[in-house]
């Protein structure tokens, strides 16, 4: 009997290809791409490759995104005086850089961060497009709208940070650049220009739903794999008619920690700690430099930011040289 | 392959030693670890100077091994005790022409350091790096740039011991000399020069930063801070002081913050430290939470802004071509790494004064 329990997925079905269903909106005639098969694709899913379904806001919404990668692409190689070798070797430091602050929201010019707006534009416009998919699809399917409204969640975070607070700040060069280190370098810079982001009370939240998301993704993916040689992982089965892995599951983690979820609960607590995590990140950054200059302060202010006792600097702790061994 | 019976017997007696085996690999493979490290010890040991309260977790941690190998240039560190200047001939300014900054050394002590000095700044090629005319008995004269530069050097050293006793005498007598920052080069390491705009075909903040450079110490952060804050002047600031917005013009943006970064990475990098050496990092503003330390690194950036301006910027005129900067042809200067070189006191807290009391003071040496 082939195994089925492991990190990958062993058991393979093979077979005509799943062309999905029709219904009325002729959604198969909208379907293209041959379906195929790939091994390696099986081992992380489902082994079958396509058909894809656009529509609209899917060929808008790549068309989009291509330009803004291609702007954003462009940009870089400009910067290394169009050497191809160079922007290998930079690419990670490279970035398209939102336009100096003194600007303000005004159109900068082309080389100081016009290309960075013209391209955001695409961005959000690829951005939306793909969530209105999102959101289409899953009508199409007759599916409720979680998906949807768990990306609006990202899209929230996503906006905050390249929109809505450059806008209160009334400065453009408030957002993120487009670059792999450099947008890293942003956020360091945004936590230390405002006094230590980590005294943000809604960054912790975002920081504990976030962790809390990851604990319970270890939980429920845990759970479903322990009793999947009983038929667990078929959720929706189990949910509404509760055979003995739901039984199991349940029991399993009664006698754990007094309670348990249900198998349809359970998704819910996933659903809201990871939609929470960008929005209580988003509403920390909003309130950063709109409402709030200094966290460490404001943390002062709030009785929240302890004092410690004891010396600063080395010398009340040891001496240089008796630190490098060459104490007298 | 194998011989009949062997097969036959194997079939016979079926045995896992799947099992076994990778239960007796597992352990021995833990025995032979723990054995290289009992025996051995552990290869990545730290140890770890406390810079602050505990609960703060203010402290910089360095390998075991690196702490017990010494600067590798103190042992090649020449010095000579001084000549006492009632028995040791005239002074120098009467013995020879045209000298113009140590005029008031003896001229025992006078030929005592410009041994030193060749040895510290130029071992190979000798006096005539300085002094053409060094074969023929010649020293007077200036043709030379090396010499006009050397003279300026010796000012230069002697203001920073006499002036900026707070930084280099900030823990003990230190100082510095043509050592501290040539270390048997004609040119020292660490020197440093404009490179910024660093980006082509763009304009404003996305000029100076993004680009793997020697002043960005390789980050993505701007290439630009050596320049502004230890060469024009610029001032360091990064916070608002309000907990609520209170925000007027010209307060500090998000890119005044990364070229701040940028230069806070390079002193790290320049002395070997890391940020909780001077700051406490949950507040880096707070001065109530800062080291001593961060009082003598502040002292530093200002003397490094004279160096630059007062002794090495207005020389650029005087280096051959080959002496300038790649881009700007501008004259090599200085910054922390130029002397530290790595360690949080150049040379590991070597004394470069006590015999050299004619480089401590602009006035007549005490000895």
């Amino acid at each position: 009997m082939p195994e089925y329990q492991n990190i990958f997925t062993q058991v393979q079905v093979q077979g005509a290809p799943e062309w999905g269903m029709d219904n009325e909106n002729n959604m198969m005639e909208e379907r293209f791409g041959r379906p195929r098969f790939s091994n390696l694709v099986g081992w992380i899913g489902n082994a079958q490759l396509g058909p894809i379904y656009l529509g609209y806001m899917g060929v808008i919404s790549l068309a989009t995104g291509l330009l803004w990668f291609n702007i954003v692409g462009f940009n870089m190689l400009a910067q290394v005086g169009w050497s191809i070798p160079e922007f290998i070797r930079q690419l990670f430091w490279l970035a398209l850089e939102p336009p100096s602050p003194e600007y303000g929201l005004s159109m900068p010019p082309l080389n100081d961060g016009g290309w960075y707006i013209i391209s955001s534009f695409f961005l959000l416009v690829s951005v939306m497009s793909w969530w209105l998919r999102t959101y289409l699809l899953a009508v199409e399917h007759k599916m409720g709208k979680h998906i949807a409204w768990a990306f609006l969640a990202a899209i929230w975070l996503f906006l905050v940070l390249g929109l809505f607070r450059p806008v209160l700040m009334g400065s453009w060069s408030e957002a993120v650049p487009y670059g792999i280190f450099p947008h890293l370098d942003w956020t360091t810079a945004f936590s230390i220009r405002y006094g230590n982001l980590y005294y943000n009370p809604f960054h912790c939240l975002s920081i504990v739903f976030l962790y809390g998301s990851v604990l319970l993704f270890a939980m429920h993916g845990a759970t479903i794999l322990a009793v999947s040689r009983f038929g667990g992982d078929r959720e929706l089965e189990q949910i509404y008619d509760r055979g003995t892995a739901s039984e199991r599951a349940a029991l399993f983690w009664r006698w754990t920690m007094g309670f348990n979820a249900t198998m349809e609960g359970i998704h819910r607590w996933a659903w809201w700690f990871a939609v929470l995590t960008p929005i209580t990140g988003g509403i920390g950054i909003l309130l950063t430099g709109t409402v709030v200059d200094n966290w460490f302060i404001w943390a002062q202010e709030h009785n929240f930011a302890p004092m410690y006792d004891g010396s600063y600097g080395y010398e009340a702790y040891g001496t240089y040289e008796g630190f490098i061994g060459q104490e007298e | 392959m194998l011989p009949k019976w062997f097969d036959d017997w194997s079939e016979k007696n079926p045995i896992d030693i799947y099992r076994p085996a990778i239960l007796l690999g597992t352990v021995g493979g833990v025995v032979f670890v723990v054995a290289l490290l009992v025996t051995w010890g552990q290869p990545l040991a730290t140890e770890s100077l406390q810079t602050g309260p505990r609960g703060t977790g203010m402290s910089v941690p360095e390998f075991k091994a690196d702490l017990a190998k010494p600067d590798p240039s103190i042992i090649d560190y020449y010095t000579e005790a001084a000549y006492d200047p009632a028995d040791s001939g005239e002074l120098a300014r009467d013995v020879y022409e045209n000298v113009q900054v140590l005029g008031d050394v003896t001229e025992d002590n006078f030929n005592r350091l410009m041994n030193a000095m060749t040895q510290w700044v130029s071992p190979d090629e000798g006096c005539a790096y300085c002094h053409a005319g060094a074969d023929e008995g010649n020293y007077a004269d200036d043709d030379l740039y090396t010499k006009v530069v050397s003279r300026r050097m010796i000012q230069m050293t002697q203001g920073i011991n006499e002036n900026w006793d707070a930084h280099v005498n900030a823990n003990k007598e230190v100082g510095v000399n043509c050592y501290t920052c040539h270390r048997g080069q004609n040119v020292p390491s660490d020197i440093w020069f404009r490179i910024s705009p660093v980006n082509e075909n763009v304009e404003g903040w996305a000029a100076n930063q993004n680009r793997a450079t020697m002043v960005s110490q390789s980050t993505s952060l701007p290439s630009d801070a050596l320049e502004q804050y230890l060469l024009n002047y610029e001032q360091i600031a990064v916070h608002d002081l309000d907990s609520r917005v209170d925000t007027q013009p010209g307060d500090p943006t998000i890119q005044n913050t990364e070229r701040t970064y940028s230069l806070m990475n390079y002193f790290s990098n320049s002395l070997g430290v890391n940020c909780v050496f001077c700051h406490n990092s949950r507040a880096f503003y707070d001065g109530a939470q800062n080291t001593p330390q961060w009082a003598t690194a502040s002292l530093g950036i200002v003397m490094v802004q004279e160096l630059n301006n007062d002794y090495l910027v207005p020389l650029r005129d005087v280096y051959p071509p080959e002496r300038l900067g790649p881009i700007f042809s501008d004259a090599p200067k200085a910054a922390c790494a130029t002397c530290h070189k790595g360690y949080q006191q150049p040379l590991q807290g070597q004394n470069m004064i006590a015999d050299w009391p004619e480089l401590a003071t602009t006035g007549t040496p005490e000895y």
